[in-house]
């Protein structure tokens, strides 16, 4: 019951005449971006972050987080149409909605997700708000020792466990630690890393090194693949109406896919990759037309992924707004507008922001009605957008990127950083190493070595606080088999199918 | 891949072995910088030192489980592999973000970024450089006062800047009256 009369208060928050403006214009930009290749939601707030010097915390953040919500919507219309998923959410909606909307019912598809997202999206902001206030109960009781396993089994999974290569995700997440830790050591005020360079003791922010990442890096490799074949966009046919047993089809998917999202969204583990698969599997095993499964496209092979991938974006924001842990690049980005704001997200947030978290979520479910309204009447809009030819897509992605850059500190160093960190963006997309691990490295790994540090000094450097204590224990062994277990089951697996099929070298 | 000899050697993947070599003089470099920081005694249980010793640490096994991977034949995707880069373009788009990083001081964002527009899009294959030029004015244009107005970040301002905020200044004046 705190809880709705926390939300009452987040609505007169959020119904303020400027904050609905705001939301609006969040959500329109992060359609646009999430509908244009290239450009993804932790792209676009890192350049925006200087808005964070202009406006009031909860203008931003309402701003960021309809770009946020805003980008899923986006990104199916292009999986569907074009069949180039913008991110690895959209993979499985790629796979059904594209064969859907090439046979013809491009409309339904395109509602159906959009419906979906938007049950799925609301169902996950109902469940932000009334799980968030349960996780700050058992957050309070959390010390340094608690905080920094929590932190290693949140590396652990967004870079080892999720993905193609446990070996190649934590390659990127060391990465992220040695970019973070660029800078004035805050603690003894010892500067590290930093090559003897005066311009290095502030650090390196993070809008250089999504910018870098995500936006000079990706267009390298777009040039660079301009022999790969090219997807052409499927024009819109069919009505955007569903019929009635497209309807019947639809709402279980939507609703199981939020039963499957929310949790893994909300777990410190995060992604989205998880929970889309498994829907896809659970739907294509429940479905009563298993023949249109890979062929022409099944409803429900949209609308279950698509639920799935929204209520884990929304399942996201409990352990960024309760813990502070964020568990995808662009939740980190947010981390770090918090921290611009003098900020510290934490269990505290709730209380000390009351404002700003339930006007936030109260947004949310605002942005999700402005959301199916801007994606189905005007869907003909986005699908425009994609028509915008690769040239000067992303000559002027890189315009905007050399702004959020050099307005920094006008310093032609910070435009170095930048292409160097675009140059290791393009080999690692070029050679299939993960990007968001750097992010959430080079934000979490500062705060987990503070955590770690005030543990050992709450503990006179005794090492064994991280094991004495049993939920920190309890976290650690967690990561371990998080990290060793599937490599254990892997084993196990091949040991038993090992006969004359064996292929080598599929590590 | 190939299936037939189980027996048969893995061949070495040149590139992925340059990555893991990289990594590890990465890790070198972290080690380098680390040894670079003074620890006083007042912090030395766990001092500004301990994490990087622990990242340089994790970077070198890293490494070397990469070059292991590389000596096994690599982990590239086979349609990666087949895919030749086109280093064209890749070239031109470089030296268009090259000429933008020489241009922005002396010539200012917008003129810069116009340059670097145009080369981007002839990387990309576009032929058309005079539209190219226009739409680079309009974008950068935009870019400029979208970030320097609204968000008021303070971008370097060049020739072209100096006359726009000028007139923008005096229209501004006029409106207000």
């Amino acid at each position: 019951m705190e809880t709705l009369g926390h939300l009452a208060h987040g609505f007169s928050v959020a119904f303020s005449p400027t904050n609905l403006i705001w939301c609006l214009v969040g959500t329109t930009l992060g359609t646009a971006i999430g509908v244009l290749p290239g450009l993804g939601p932790a792209l676009t707030i890192a350049l925006l972050l200087p808005i964070t010097y202009q406006v009031a915390p909860e203008a931003s953040f309402i701003l960021f987080a309809g770009i946020y919500y805003g980008a899923m919507y986006g990104g199916s219309t292009t999986s569907i149409l074009l069949n180039t998923p913008g991110e690895s959410a959209t993979i499985v909606t790629a796979l059904e909605g594209n064969r859907m909307a090439r046979s013809g019912r491009g409309g339904a598809a395109l509602a159906t997700s959009a419906i979906g997202s938007f049950v799925a999206g609301t169902l996950g902001t109902i469940g932000v708000a009334f799980l968030a206030p349960i996780v700050v109960k058992f957050a309070l009781a959390f010390g340094p020792a608690e905080y920094f396993s929590l932190m290693v089994l949140a590396f652990i999974t967004v870079s080892a466990v999720l993905g193609s290569s446990s070996v190649r995700g934590l390659t990127s997440l060391f990465v992220g630690f040695v970019v973070g830790m660029i800078g004035v050591d805050l603690q003894t005020g010892q500067p590290r890393f930093t090559f003897g360079m005066s311009e290095l003791l502030d650090g390196v922010d993070v809008i250089v090194v999504a910018v870098g990442l995500f936006a000079v890096g990706e267009t390298l490799y777009m040039a660079s693949r301009r022999y790969a074949g090219k997807d052409d966009i499927v024009p819109l046919k069919g009505s955007l109406y569903m019929t009635a047993a497209e309807w019947s089809r639809s709402w279980r998917p939507w609703l199981r896919g939020s039963l499957i999202g929310f949790p893994i969204g909300a777990m410190p583990a995060g992604g989205a990759e998880i929970p889309t698969f498994l829907s896809y599997a659970i739907e294509k095993k429940l479905s009563r037309h298993k023949e249109e499964f890979g062929t022409v496209g099944a409803i429900e092979g949209v609308a279950g992924p698509e639920a799935a991938n929204n209520a884990s974006a929304a399942g996201v924001l409990v352990p960024m707004l309760t813990l502070g842990l964020p568990t995808s690049a662009t939740a980190a980005i947010m981390l770090s507008a918090f921290q611009s704001y003098g900020i510290n997200p934490g269990p505290l947030l709730l209380t000390t922001q009351a404002d700003l978290v339930w006007g936030l979520i109260a947004s949310l479910f605002i942005a999700n009605v402005i959301l199916v309204v801007l994606n189905l009447p005007l869907i003909g809009l986005w699908v425009r957008l994609l028509k915008i030819p690769a040239p000067q897509l992303y000559a002027g992605i890189l315009v905007f990127a050399t702004v959020g850059t050099y307005g920094i500190s006008q310093s032609p160093i910070d435009l170095v950083i930048l292409y160097l960190l675009g140059a290791a963006g393009f080999l690692m997309r070029r050679f299939d190493f993960p990007t968001a691990p750097v992010i959430i490295g080079m934000i979490l790994g500062p705060l987990a070595e503070t955590q770690f540090r005030r543990a050992m000094t709450i503990s006179n450097g005794d090492w064994t606080v991280f094991y004495k204590h049993p939920l920190s224990l309890t976290l650690l062994t967690l990561a371990f088999i998080g990290l060793v277990g599937p490599h254990i089951w892997a084993y196990i697996e091949h040991r038993r199918i090992r006969g004359p099929e064996h292929v080598p070298g599929d590590a | 891949m190939s299936t037939s000899d189980q027996q048969a050697p893995p061949r070495l993947a040149v590139p992925e072995l340059l990555i893991g070599v990289g990594l590890l003089a990465c890790a070198g470099a972290v080690a380098w910088q680390t040894l670079a920081i003074p620890v006083s005694p007042l912090y030395s249980k766990v001092g500004p030192t301990v994490f990087p010793y622990i990242t340089m640490a994790g970077m070198m096994i890293l490494s070397l489980l990469l070059i292991i991977a590389a000596l096994r034949g690599g982990w590239q995707p086979e349609d990666e592999k087949e895919t030749p880069t086109d280093w064209k373009a890749m070239g031109i788009v470089a030296l268009g973000l090259i000429a933008n990083l020489v241009l922005i001081q002396p010539l200012g964002f917008t003129a810069a970024s116009v340059i670097m527009f145009v080369l981007i899009c002839h990387g990309f294959g576009s032929r058309r450089p005079l539209r190219d030029v226009l739409l680079g004015l309009i974008l950068a244009l935009a870019a400029y006062f979208g970030f320097a107005r609204a968000l008021g970040v303070n971008i370097g301002a060049g020739f072209i800047e100096n006359q726009l905020n000028a007139i923008v200044d005096s229209v501004v004046a006029m409106l207000r009256g």
